[in-house]
């Protein structure tokens, strides 16, 4: 060991603060996580298997399905891009929360909030690597649906597009409010990480028309963005109908959900450093 | 006089019907290690807590490096950092993976020669493409503080800092954060159950119980005049009530920060 160096010859600057958001600490954030991937393949390998299983399982289904329901013949592929997408907002979500249980899982808040990093910029970092985690679980059963079924969910084109950054951003949603319940409550609130789109999946009309829910269960349906987004999918895909009123309809309630999402993130923040929860997360 | 660096005015923490932290008011100049000491329970992680921003006072003010840290934090953490035991890196990276994460979030220039630099003090740098968590609890004390003095910081907050080291390592990191004191002048907060290590770092003592600081001064002094051999009966005295100390022994540096 050598004693610290003296005069200009260990010299160092840091960079200047800067007064706002910071792509530098955002990108540091997205590191942080990459090097956790980077050094792990079978966290890799997991984030494809399930959405590939999934998409196996449902084409395998679907194309059984094609050749008794005239239906599903006329619209072949609306069950596997409502497969694929449905995986969007769960990896989305998924992959915003584990960002942050990342961190309490390693004890690492309480470094992390005295460095520099500001809680948007920690959120911006999750947003980031959601959107990295969901390509890497998705696009590998997107391209596997080509050879096996002679399908391609990017035939949507632009539509695609669209519905997938709603999914998404519906995911971070839920993400910050699941995130804001853990700051709160702790490791104890864990698990909502992992089931909480699930208690969606039923009115997010995913694999069935809204049309099919009871009439009062379709205005809860209506006001979840999944819901209009996967009615505009099936409108694409059996009628070769682009509908811009759900596309609008799922952007301004995942902008609604957004923003109460991050109130309810920074409202549960100041709780932890009202209550010193900051220091005593970890197993 | 030394400008504090640090100025805390009847800093208070309640939580619920409990009062962690009661009024508390000191100051730390540059260039000064100042000790926090007492018992389990008696404020001082709740102290420092408050200094870095963790948790909010229920009342009271903190300036650090002439901002209130309670507006201002994010203009003063880049020239902060902090250590402690009891907060981990992430064990699944390495070492130089941590430190590259950490010297990018504090904006450290030249980020590759710094962690090599620190590496070089710090004798860490056969860890660096180990796992954070596969190192001993003396070498992640070494890599906590690397990551503590990575933007070479002017306010340094040390929670335990030698916990878990042998006595020849604990005694060159008391070497080396006392040079890193005199050569760049930054200002040390210090709390620590290793009495010797007081009595050889900090130039000035805050005695904490149940929440105040009920004695302060130099440590020789608070010897002197609670009529002990060393710091580790003085501690004992106050921390069991023992018995008290006549008359007051701040130096004059510490005494003209407090007020």
């Amino acid at each position: 060991m050598t004693p610290p160096a003296t005069g200009n010859q260990a010299r160092h600057r840091i960079r200047a603060p800067s007064g706002g958001l910071s792509v530098r600490r955002i990108g540091a954030m997205v590191l942080r996580h990459l090097y956790v991937l980077r050094g792990s393949w079978p966290r890799v390998l997991e984030l494809a298997y399930w959405p590939t299983v999934q998409m196996v399982i449902w084409g395998f289904l679907t194309v059984f399905l094609a050749t008794n329901s005239s239906w599903v013949a006329n619209a072949f592929g609306i069950l596997l891009s409502a497969v694929l997408l449905w995986d969007v907002l769960f990896r989305g979500q998924l992959g915003f929360s584990i960002s942050f249980l990342e961190e309490m899982w390693s004890r690492n808040m309480g470094n992390l909030f005295v460095s520099p990093l500001r809680p948007i910029e920690h959120v911006l970092s999750m947003m980031a690597m959601s959107l990295i985690r969901t390509l890497i679980g998705v696009t590998p059963a997107a391209l596997l649906a080509i050879p096996l079924y002679h399908y391609s969910v990017f035939t949507l084109g632009l539509p695609l597009v669209a519905f997938f950054a709603n999914l998404l951003v519906m995911g971070w949603a839920i993400g910050l409010f699941v995130t804001a319940l853990i700051l709160r409550y702790g490791l104890g609130a864990e698990n909502l990480a992992w089931f909480v789109v699930f208690l969606l999946a039923p009115v997010s009309a995913v694999y069935y028309p809204v049309t099919v829910l009871p009439d009062w269960l379709q205005y809860v349906a209506w006001a979840l963005p999944s819901t209009n987004v996967f009615e505009g999918m099936r409108a694409v895909l059996m009628h070769g109908d682009f509908r811009p009123g759900l596309l609008a309809n799922a952007v301004l309630l995942n902008g609604l959900y957004l923003g109460l999402g991050a109130l309810a993130y920074l409202y549960s923040f100041r709780v932890a450093r009202q209550r010193g929860l900051l220091l005593q997360v970890g197993e | 006089m030394p400008k504090p660096v640090i100025q805390v005015a009847s800093l208070t923490k309640r939580f619920g019907s409990l009062t962690a932290v009661d009024g508390v008011s000191f100051a730390v100049p540059a260039g000064a290690t100042v000790g926090l000491l007492g018992g389990n329970g008696a404020g001082k992680t709740t102290t420092i807590s408050m200094l870095l921003g963790l948790l909010l006072p229920t009342a009271g003010t903190i300036t650090v490096l002439g901002e209130d840290m309670l507006r201002h934090r994010h203009r003063v953490l880049p020239r902060m950092n902090f250590s402690s035991p009891y907060v981990d890196l992430p064990h699944r990276l390495s070492v130089r993976e941590n430190l590259t994460v950490y010297a990018h979030l504090y904006g450290v220039r030249d980020s590759r020669r710094r962690i090599a630099r620190m590496a070089e003090d710090l004798d860490i740098g056969r860890l660096l493409n180990q796992r954070t968590g596969s190192l001993s609890a003396g070498q992640k004390t070494r890599v906590a503080l690397a990551k503590a003095l990575l933007n070479e910081p002017e306010v340094l907050l040390l929670d335990e800092p030698t916990a878990s080291l042998d006595p020849d390592t604990a005694d060159w990191i008391r070497g080396y954060l006392e040079t890193y004191r005199d050569r760049t002048g930054a200002a040390i907060l210090l709390a620590s159950h290793n009495m010797a290590e007081v009595e050889r770092l900090c130039s000035d003592v805050l005695m904490m119980r149940q929440g105040r600081i009920v004695d302060r001064g130099p440590p020789m002094d608070l010897i002197r005049r609670y009529g002990r051999t060393n710091l580790e009966e003085v501690f004992l005295d106050i921390a069991r009530n023992r018995k008290g100390a006549a008359g007051g022994g701040r130096s004059p540096a510490f005494e003209e920060a407090s007020e």
